[in-house]
């Protein structure tokens, strides 16, 4: 049978002869999961001749030492330990695989990218993993997008047509929540269920998609496991830190407004990585990430050993150079109330918390003065002292009581923006603002209408 | 072993009877969620947990066996 697709993608000769990973032989350079040159997407052809068949280990305890030796940890936002999540599933009675790249977080496009760009790499860790715990249950789930889910579903085709997988791939649609791709609610949606969070008692790795031992991984995370098991443990520690070994995918925005996806060393500085000159404010980590202080990110790398004292962690790579004509309390306010909105509504300190938090930086956001005034405040001020007592109390009473932890990123980004931009606060209080443009900077989607709320 | 306190924050749905209770080890935030103690139920006050464990008409409340936090699963 000759689909269209087949036509436009011929098929993989077998008899090619392909190059054999070598331990230590995989790229020398950054970048290692996006294509430093020829065409992109990379089709599986092409793929193929670059990294050499998928080196199936016919057995499931080798990958778990290899990513283990590696120090490969998950690349969704948590820095789990892979080996940990991969062991506390092999063995289990019909477990479960699934990619997450789902990418919830509106600031962040490197899974997407990776998806579009090397997709076979994806689906080579998918196997890979798939094998390592003895799984023949694969799905991936992704951003709802048509053309995505085509060009995956095409990548899929190609395997099939060469042998290149196991176990076949079922493709997943993540709705588009920010809480879609946090484990459970993942698999809750591939149970057939809501994008829900809930309690993590079991573990998913005891029971998770349809009741069955789940491992979940992210897209990259996956894509890094697909090549440490081609060029080895050695060789994804030639770059990274001891503690925090290999490169990462990032989003970066820079203050001039450019955006774009970036995979770079853990440890890398972070003014290597954003021009950091034209810029009032860094937000690193992406929504549930931290507000640093400009000069106090001059001095910070690309990883948790650093960022984590300052009170930031590099979480899925998202980082973003406020531009110093934007007002930043005016742009957590905007960020906050988006996540206040995204709160699943099931735990009473989130959904009680989180739109009062949103509503106090509204008021802190907004410059004292005539033209507020105009704006509806029937001349009364709101309380400015009483809106940020309320915040400090409020992000130490949502934190650590919700299912999952957005009540803890939103609590963690707030009190940021508290401490970075208390001058900024303190400039409103006197009916001034830093900020001369008032176009928002950090990217939202468009509000969805309050009763097409879509949680499925 | 001693035992501990845990709410199922999604099930909780703020009825306020378990801070009723046992004040010693549960109070209420300000909107009628319960904020629960540290560490373990000390002995004397176990027999009152318990109540407020079966009492919960949410079913959101236990005691369970203190041991490490569980894994990361996201």
């Amino acid at each position: 049978m000759t689909s269209p697709a087949a036509l436009a993608h011929p098929r993989f000769s077998l008899t090619e002869p392909l190059p054999v990973p070598a331990p230590g032989a995989g790229p020398a350079q950054l970048p290692r999961l996006l294509p430093r040159h020829g065409a992109v997407p990379v089709r599986l052809t092409d793929h193929l001749r670059a990294y050499g068949p998928v080196p199936y280990r016919g057995r499931s305890g080798h990958l778990i030492r290899e990513a283990a030796a590696a120090g490969l940890t998950g690349r969704g936002g948590a820095a789990f330990p892979v080996h940990r999540k991969l062991a506390a599933v092999a063995g289990a009675p019909e477990p479960v695989v699934i990619g997450n790249g789902a990418e919830g977080e509106p600031a962040s496009n490197k899974d997407k990218s990776l998806l579009w760009i090397s997709p076979h790499l994806v689906l080579d860790g998918l196997q890979l993993a798939a094998e390592a715990v003895g799984s023949l249950t694969i799905g991936l789930y992704v951003h709802r997008n048509p053309r995505l889910l085509r060009h995956l579903q095409v990548a899929l085709a190609e395997r099939v047509d060469a042998r290149a997988d196991r176990a076949p791939v079922e493709l997943i649609e993540a709705p588009s929540r920010f809480l879609a791709g946090e484990a459970s609610s993942l698999a809750s949606v591939v149970t057939g269920g809501a994008a829900l969070p809930r309690l993590k008692d079991p573990r998913l790795s005891e029971r998770g998609v349809a009741g069955r031992p789940t491992l979940v991984q992210n897209v990259e995370t996956l894509a890094h496991l697909a090549l440490i098991a081609r060029y080895g443990a050695g060789w994804f520690r030639a770059v990274g830190t001891s503690a925090e070994p290999g490169s990462m995918l990032t989003t970066l925005y820079q203050a001039s407004g450019r955006a774009d996806v970036t995979e770079a060393a853990l440890g890398t500085p972070l003014a290597d990585l954003l021009s950091l000159a034209g810029a009032g404010a860094v937000l690193v980590g992406g929504y549930h990430g931290a507000w640093l202080a400009t000069p106090e990110a001059a001095g910070l790398r690309l990883s948790n050993a650093t960022l984590r004292p300052a009170g930031a962690f590099v979480g899925a790579g998202v980082l973003a150079a406020l531009p110093a004509g934007r007002c930043g309390l005016a742009e957590t306010a905007r960020v906050v109330r988006y996540l206040a909105l995204e709160s699943a509504g099931q735990c009473g300190p989130c959904f009680n918390g989180l739109p009062r938090m949103a509503a106090a930086l509204s008021v802190l956001a907004l410059p004292e003065g005539p033209r507020a005034a105009r704006r509806g405040m029937g001349g009364r001020w709101p309380d400015r002292a009483a809106a940020r007592a309320d915040l400090e109390r409020w992000t130490g009473l949502v934190e650590g009581r919700g299912a999952c932890h957005h009540p803890d990123g939103t609590a963690r980004l707030v009190r940021s923006a508290l401490r970075v931009f208390a001058a900024e606060a303190g400039l409103h209080c006197r009916g001034q603002c830093t900020g001369t443009e008032a176009r928002p900077f950090l990217p939202l989607p468009p509000e969805p209408a309050i009763d097409a709320a879509d949680w499925s | 072993m001693g035992r501990k306190l845990r709410v199922d924050p999604i099930a909780c749905a703020g009825h306020g009877v378990c801070a009723e209770l046992l004040p010693e080890l549960i109070s209420l935030d300000e909107w009628g969620y319960p904020i629960l103690a540290d560490g373990p139920v000390p002995q004397r006050l176990e027999r009152l947990a318990r109540r407020a464990v079966t009492d919960c008409p949410a079913l959101a409340l236990r005691l369970v066996r203190e041991k490490p936090a569980p894994g990361r699963t996201g």
